[in-house]
């Protein structure tokens, strides 16, 4: 198990050394020099090619690609000392850089935003589950019934209307049209300053998140639970006199909840990785607006730090879901 | 065997289980499939029911009728099933529940599929006790567990309790279907093919292990299967199931060695003879099993019937037989229109199949 843990962490870690290399090499060789935002918002727009050279020389863009990611990778790792034109900062370890644009350390932007994302996509992925599982399980219960119908069409209609879209209907609608109260007053406050007004700010965003996403897991779970419930095991199940409700939820949902934890690992990985939308759409400063703001402002380190972030949690994710899914099904044996 | 319309000594108040004109009705979107129609039977204590048929005949539908296992909205059941005395057909699920497992226990074929894959196999010997014991502690049931576990000749049960099925090998896990199924006792004990995924060896210790048991609780026991083998070796009576009806019913000896209706005749010509000429033939019954959603006129079995030339008219293809003794006594039920099937079995089938024993029967 722990031989096997650390095989899967190396493996990761490859992983996300690739996707860096990458992320590096795309703005490296892209249409534009990557000192070019740089020397623009420097200067104030007026950036010469002479100025734009100055700037390159400093960013180190003129020297050899890999001489400039071996230095990314070791202030990584040991930190490193940068220069930003005349100024010399210390960034410690783990360095993910200097964003030009706020004049901060990508790290220290990352750590700061983090609380924010996590809140938000930790609050809608409860929603998936706890929305989407017993809705599923209803339905498969009830399956052909017109209870069935109505919410797998009805299921249907929500999860084929862009998310941007519903998320942004549902900002004007409590928000502006409405004013409802804790609905309408939707933005972060930090959890450890305000617990209330922590959970009233999210609770639209995970409102969104949770209605929209658990019309998935409604489905998937549906499908599993109807699976489960045609299975030997339960038809045995009822033969030994056991009731209605033990048959369904200890012996079909046990099944059942195989295949949805595993798409909900992923799913949970993808929202922690950056909710941009949601954080677009109601103003939370969290790591998806970040890594939006920094692909408009070509802010190159940001972006770098925002890919490898995601790297990371969903190659953990998996991890977990694996390591999950042996404690569910004792047949899977991990090695 | 008995049919309301020819009473017979058979229905005694004895009988554990009384099943009569039982008829099960799946509607689907292209008409009524009847599975089961008008079957009646009866099984005393201690005694051994063998339920013989190709798939789809129903024999595995009309059983689980007796435990109320279908989807009571898909299905329509009609007719009597008495089980110890209670009328099951129209019994509310908690009344149900308390027979399922309880008085009446069933056994599944495939254990692997059979058994929850994701809990110890004494979990779920453990779950079945609990149930009807509600004031047992979960030691006891364990107990009880590991003590059934070891009484189906399980080694080391009380280590291979904590087991998943997986871990168990094929004839493992059967026993310990037939351990669940026994662990509170039942009066009937219906074992739905449960030699079928078996080898050969295995399933000669299973029946073995079913019989001692039945021994040692007394109890009454189905035993459906399509093989006339297991039926020769583990039953007292055997009934004939084809396209959802009972064809032909007697004591077991008497039905193998004097059958009355050629659709028994097909089963028999079928089954391999290891003793037997290697060059001998192995006669398949010819066709296909009808479809019930659209059943042939008259006598089910006629389209696929050697011998409807022997009646006279086509009365095979128009009227359906009814169940009454034929010419070997009152308790040897045939659905035939044959008159003589006798002389026809013994000059026709048998000279085919074991001609060595047509020279000795005069």
């Amino acid at each position: 198990m722990f031989a096997y843990i650390v095989k899967r962490l190396l493996a990761g870690m490859v992983v996300v050394v690739l996707i860096s290399i990458a992320v590096f090499a795309l703005f490296w060789y892209g249409p534009e020099s990557p000192a070019r935002p740089v020397c623009e918002s420097k200067t104030g727009g007026k950036c010469t090619p002479e100025r734009l050279a100055n700037f390159e020389k400093s960013l180190g863009y003129d020297n050899p690609i890999y001489e400039e990611y071996g230095k990314y990778a070791k202030g990584v790792f040991v930190g490193r000392e940068l220069t930003i034109g005349t100024q010399r900062i210390d960034c410690d370890a783990p360095c993910l850089g200097y964003s030009f644009k706020n004049n901060t350390l990508v790290w220290d932007d990352l750590v700061k935003r983090m609380p924010a994302t996590v809140s938000v996509a930790g609050g809608g992925a409860l929603l998936y589950l706890l929305l989407g599982i017993p809705i599923g399980v209803a339905a498969a219960r009830r399956r052909g019934s017109l209870t069935d119908k109505v919410l797998v069409s009805s299921f249907l209609v929500v999860s084929s209307v862009p998310y941007y879209l519903f998320a942004l209907l549902a900002w004007i609608y409590c928000t502006l049209v409405f004013e409802i109260p804790v609905l309408g007053s939707s933005g972060y406050t930090p959890f450890t300053d305000n617990p209330w007004k922590w959970a009233t700010g999210l609770l639209l965003p995970w409102l969104c998140l949770g209605l929209f996403g658990c019309t998935q897991y409604t489905r998937y779970t549906r499908g599993a639970m109807v699976e489960a419930l045609s299975e030997d095991y339960i038809r045995t199940a009822k033969a030994k006199g056991l009731p209605a409700s033990t048959v369904v939820y200890r012996h079909g949902l046990r099944s059942a909840l195989v295949p949805v934890v595993t798409v909900f690992g992923i799913d949970l990985g993808v929202l922690l990785a950056g909710t941009i939308f949601t954080e677009k759409i109601f103003e939370i400063q969290g790591i998806g607006l970040w890594g939006l703001n920094a692909v408009v402002a070509k802010d190159l380190q940001v972006v770098a730090a925002t890919a490898l972030f995601g790297a990371v949690v969903m190659v953990i994710s998996n991890l977990v879901v694996d390591l999950i899914y042996s404690v569910l099904d004792p047949r899977v044996r991990l090695s | 065997m008995t049919q309301t319309s020819t009473p017979s000594t058979r229905l005694d108040t004895d009988d554990f289980l009384v099943v009569e004109n039982l008829t099960v009705e799946f509607p689907t979107p292209d008409g009524p499939v009847r599975a089961v129609n008008d079957l009646s039977y009866s099984v005393g204590m201690g005694e051994t029911l063998g339920i013989v048929g190709e798939s789809g005949s129903g024999k595995s539908v009309s059983s689980m009728a007796v435990l109320g296992l279908h989807d009571m909205q898909r299905t329509k059941i009609t007719g009597s099933i008495r089980v110890g005395g209670t009328e099951v057909i129209g019994l509310d699920e908690s009344g149900m529940r308390k027979i399922r497992g309880n008085s009446a226990a069933m056994i599944f074929q495939d254990a692997l599929a059979a058994l929850h894959p994701f809990y110890r196999v004494g979990a779920q010997l453990a779950e079945a006790y609990v149930v009807h014991h509600p004031s047992a502690s979960k030691r006891d049931a364990r107990r009880r567990a590991i003590e059934m576990l070891d009484r189906v000749g399980i080694p080391q049960p009380d280590k291979r309790v904590d087991d998943f099925p997986h871990q168990f090998s094929g004839g493992m896990r059967q026993r310990a279907m037939i351990a669940m199924g026994l662990i509170n006792d039942p009066s009937l004990l219906i074992a739905d093919e449960p030699t079928t995924a078996l080898d050969v060896t295995v399933q000669a210790q299973i029946l073995d292990l079913l019989q001692d048991l039945q021994r040692e609780f007394n109890s009454a026991v189905i035993i459906i299967t399509h093989d006339l083998g297991v039926v020769a070796e583990m039953a007292d009576e055997v009934l004939v199931m084809y396209a959802g009806r009972c064809v032909e019913y007697g004591a077991c000896k008497e039905l193998l060695t004097h059958p009355e209706m050629p659709y028994t005749w097909g089963l028999l010509s079928s089954i391999p003879d290891v003793s037997a000429d290697t060059d001998a033939r192995l006669i398949p019954i010819p066709g296909n099993p009808p479809s019930l959603l659209d059943p042939p006129s008259g006598c089910s079995f006629h389209p696929r019937c050697a011998h409807t030339d022997k009646v006279p008219g086509a009365l095979c293809a128009t009227t359906l037989p009814e169940l009454l003794p034929g010419g070997r006594g009152a308790s040897h039920l045939k659905r035939c229109h044959l008159a003589n099937p006798d002389e026809i079995f013994a000059r026709d089938v048998l000279a085919e199949i074991a001609p060595d024993l047509v020279e000795e029967t005069p």
